[in-house]
């Protein structure tokens, strides 16, 4: 865990009312691991147990919120609470359906779907920008 | 290990629901009974929420994984705590009976 709950900016022209810039844990622990540990992102990844694009996501989100509090003079909090990782997303090559994988432990060896073997990791699904297969 | 798949209406010739929190109904089916169960969502109208509060009902109900068109981007985490498992089928015209039988055709080649 951290060593401090967050970090707070000083300086006669700050604003005593900006919000926080929240961090979470494992972004974190990615920022850490990659700047203070000098991890490759692949050997972070595997320590953090993800995939290698969200730990890539993860770290970047980190750098961003860092920057984001130093630029705009916001305070940021650590988020020590409930660890949580991202599961991985894999797509169906037969049935075309897309699964995460809750349980980072099991390895996916079929489609909950259709049962079909040949599966692959996808980047993170896209929630926000939706594109529908045709039939 | 049971199923809830989001759907636009109360029988399995009705279409996946794009909208997993608002869809009208879900279609529990248990994969180890057979057993089948239309429910209407309760959440359909809330406001706010719905997906998360249909998730924690599902899950009340033994549900381990759900099946819909889409969901909002504020259920992933959510699920990945609660060991959930999402089916996102991308197919609008997609019917609840041809999901269940993909279900059904999966179960039997396992077993
Ligand atoms: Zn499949």
């Amino acid at each position: 865990m951290p060593a401090v709950k967050g970090f707070r900016p000083y300086g006669p022209e700050l604003d005593k009312n900006a919000e926080a810039v929240v961090l979470h844990f494992e972004e974190y622990e990615a920022f850490k691991m990659c700047d203070y540990d000098n991890l490759n992102h692949l050997a972070a990844a595997k320590l953090m147990q993800v995939s290698r694009p969200t730990f890539t996501r993860i770290y970047a989100s980190a750098r961003n919120k860092i920057a984001l509090s130093m630029a705009e003079g916001r305070p940021l909090e650590i988020e020590g609470g409930e660890v949580y990782f991202e599961s991985n997303w894999l797509q169906c090559l037969l049935c075309g359906s897309y699964f995460n994988q809750p349980h980072p432990e099991e390895v996916a060896e079929d489609c909950p779907l259709c049962g079909h073997h040949q599966i692959q990791q996808i980047e993170q699904l896209d929630f926000t920008n939706l594109q529908y297969d045709s039939l | 290990m049971k199923v809830a798949i989001a759907s636009k209406g109360n029988t399995l010739d009705h279409l996946i629901d794009l909208q997993f929190g608002h869809c009208a109904f879900f279609v529990i089916y248990d994969k180890d009974t057979n057993e089948l169960q239309i429910r209407s969502n309760p959440f359909k109208e809330a406001t706010e929420q719905a997906g998360i509060r249909a998730v924690k009902w599902l899950a009340s109900e033994g549900v381990k994984s759900l099946i819909a068109g889409d969901f909002g981007p504020k259920i992933q985490p959510l699920l990945d705590q609660m060991g959930i498992q999402l089916i996102v089928i991308r197919k609008p015209e997609t019917s609840i009976q041809q999901i269940i039988n993909l279900l059904k055709q999966k179960h039997h080649a396992k077993a």
